[in-house]
């Protein structure tokens, strides 16, 4: 029977499987940080138990990183103390910790990848919902709470009930300064923030398959502000050569053997997906978000939408709290909405590719005086090699800040934070109210439209710089 | 974990959709390393900021089921919004649809989430506000819920349902079939990566 890629990964990581019960699935690679862990560690040793693969599983610190000073103690005793628990439970349960300074720490979702640890046909979870990215590499991973962290830990397994499939088909080329962020949340605008409920989604078509490995990180991460279990691309040439070399990838014989089998990881002519979306890549034009979850979205071209023009008495009522929240008035040109800051960083989109994008924008240029531009880098590895093409350089000149490798400004649990009132432009991937610092107001952009703002300080699409 | 049976109790209507985890929890309230006392966290900003906001009514303070619109709980895989909840009283969330994660979360700790139509929602709602006092029982042996005179059918998986009416723990449950993961590690592809030892950039 023909099977789509997701269910030819699934498949082929069932451990056990019984009528009536969930399948037991095998993990490959466990992913830990300091944040969903600590209690799942706790759990184990109530319990008497040990990690069952240390060698399957790798540590590192970067919700509660500060992106400054990054080699002193954490100044705030509550993160500080999280951070040296996870450093207590590696030692003593003899996992690998890429701890603050050193060369291989970073964002969970950034690391795996640069490491070479991420491979396509693997099982990976991680105690954190953007474990997705991973499955821009043909890998089945998705974010997990922190009992099954326990689980995972303890058995190396997770019971898991099979997915629903979806296919998100887009094809046609983008316009230049359109990109995968754009695709990502026109997509899930187009379907909701909990539009893919149950299903893991495979994103397909040509403008996929012309995409970077880090813009289809920028995707597959996004996945779960639809809503969807996990999102998945076929492994190809691309992915091939973007693993070549990595530290753990396979080597020699073994790397042949791997590519023959990466290379049978495709959705199988006739395989049926439960549902399916198509869009056309060729009339994306850069999205912004104006509300409160990441399905409000529109073409930055567009208005403030008008709440009472809504049919839907939940949509309606959602979009009143929403603007309520963001000090917004319906019909607002979107391009006329002023920010504070201007993040570029994250899970999403804190990659070197990101990073070349917006300095290219930013360079030999000066951002809006009145706005304020953090560039966190996702990794160590990626501040390393943006330093080595003087990338950093070319920001600090613009008037942005460069800082050290962490979450940052996604979430509020480090010092880098909106205050009350502020608003930001920003590459993460959620504008939930408060979620980069109580009573911040967030629209999520991609990187170059996130460089556009910062030059102008509203919110401005690459394509109006021309001439400016 | 605690096992769920049958729970009775006043309704909190949440007349909210797409209610994400960082309302239920704000991202500080993570940095603790407990399992217990996110009480202060549970629903923090709207508690603050919305004088109206259903639990800072003296009628909904004491509520344990709390019915909320649709795709409740959206967002981060936090299990700590599932533990701030029930910190703060809460055994029962109904809603029309929750968000995958959350609900997974939710039967690992012991707190039921039930699917209900948005009208049977609806009628919550309007039962309770009509009258705070309202007794509710969500009977998962049953797999129903009654209030007055009005009956409701729902659904549960039989497999998760007789894990929550035994509080039975995944791991424990896991470990039975341990000689099945040691079969599959067996016949693991030779290539798969390990993060040891690490290996220099």
């Amino acid at each position: 029977m023909p099977k789509t890629l997701a269910e030819k990964v699934y498949d082929a990581h069932v451990v056990r499987s019984t009528p009536g019960e969930p399948d037991l699935l095998y993990i490959d690679l466990h992913l830990v940080h300091e944040v969903t862990s600590p209690q799942a560690f706790d759990g184990l040793r109530a319990a008497g138990r040990t990690v069952r693969r240390p060698d399957l599983t790798m540590a590192t610190e970067d919700h509660n990183v500060p992106t400054l000073d990054i080699l002193a103690p954490i100044a705030d005793p509550v993160s500080r103390a999280q951070v040296e628990a996870l450093r207590r439970n590696a030692a003593e349960f003899g996992i690998r910790l890429a701890p603050m300074g050193d060369r291989d720490q970073g964002i969970v979702h950034v690391i795996g990848p640069q490491l070479g640890l991420t491979q396509p046909g693997m099982t990976i979870v991680c105690g954190d919902s953007h474990t997705s990215t991973h499955g821009a590499f043909g890998a089945l991973a998705f974010g997990i709470g922190t009992s099954e962290v326990e689980h995972v830990l303890a058995t190396q397994t997770l019971p898991q009930y099979r997915p629903k499939q979806m296919a998100v088909t887009v094809e046609g080329e983008l316009a230049p300064g359109v990109s995968a962020k754009d695709i990502i949340l026109a997509v899930i605008a187009q379907i909701g923030t909990n539009g893919a409920a149950g299903h893991v989604i495979e994103y397909r078509g040509s403008a996929i398959e012309a995409l970077s490995m880090e813009a289809r990180m920028t995707i597959c991460n996004m996945s779960i502000e639809a809503g969807a279990r996990a999102g998945l691309i076929a492994p190809d040439r691309t992915t091939f050569e973007f693993l070549r070399g990595r530290p753990h990838a396979p080597e020699g014989a073994e790397w042949e053997a791997a590519v023959e089998h990466w290379s049978t990881l495709r959705t199988d002519e006739g395989a049926v997906f439960d549902t399916e979306v198509v869009l056309d890549a060729s009339t994306l034009t850069p999205f912004v978000t104006w509300g409160t979850n990441p399905g409000q979205g529109l073409p930055i071209s567009g208005r403030v939408p008008d709440p009472a023009e809504m049919a839907d008495e939940g949509e309606r009522r959602a979009a009143e709290q929403a603007l309520a929240y963001m000090g917004l008035t319906p019909g607002t040109p979107l391009t006329e909405i002023e920010v504070d800051t201007v993040f570029l960083g994250s899970c999403t989109n804190g990659r070197i590719e990101d990073l070349r994008v917006a300095a290219e924008m930013l360079r030999g240029k000066k951002i809006d005086p009145g706005t304020r531009m953090l560039v966190v880098p996702g990794s160590v590895g990626v501040k390393n090699q943006a330093e080595a093409e003087g990338l950093d350089r070319v920001f600090v000149e613009a008037g942005a800040e460069w800082r050290g490798a962490g979450c940052s400004m996604c979430l509020g649990m480090n010092p880098d934070q909106l205050k009350p009132g502020e608003r930001s432009a920003s590459t993460s991937n959620r504008n939930f109210q408060g979620r980069q610092g109580k009573g911040g107001r967030t629209h999520l952009v991609s990187p170059s439209v996130a460089a556009a703002t910062a030059l102008t300080g509203r919110l401005t699409a690459p394509a109006d710089l021309i001439g400016a | 974990m605690d096992a769920f049976t049958t729970h009775t109790g006043t309704v909190a209507p949440l007349r909210r959709s797409a209610v994400d985890t960082d309302q239920i929890i704000p991202a500080e309230y993570l940095k603790r390393i407990t399992r217990t006392g996110f009480e202060d966290g549970l629903f923090v900003a709207w508690r603050t900021n919305e004088p109206d906001f259903v639990l800072n009514k003296p009628e909904f303070a004491d509520a344990s089921i709390l019915v909320a619109g649709p795709d409740f709980g959206t967002g981060s895989s936090r299990e700590h919004a599932v533990w701030a909840l029930m910190d703060g009283g809460f055994r029962v969330v109904i809603s029309s649809r929750f968000a995958d994660i959350f609900k997974n979360n939710s039967t690992k700790a012991g707190l039921l989430t039930v699917v209900l139509p948005q009208a049977e929602v609806e009628a919550l709602w309007a039962a309770a506000e009509a009258d705070p006092t309202t007794q509710v029982t969500v009977d998962l042996v049953a797999k129903q819920i009654t209030y007055g005179d009005t009956t409701v059918p729902f659904e549960a998986d039989d497999y998760t349902r007789w894990r929550l009416l035994e509080g039975l723990d995944d791991v424990g449950l896991t470990e039975r079939h341990l000689a099945d993961v040691e079969a599959y590690e067996a016949r693991r592809p030779a290539w798969l990566p390990t993060a040891l030892p690490a290996r220099p950039a």
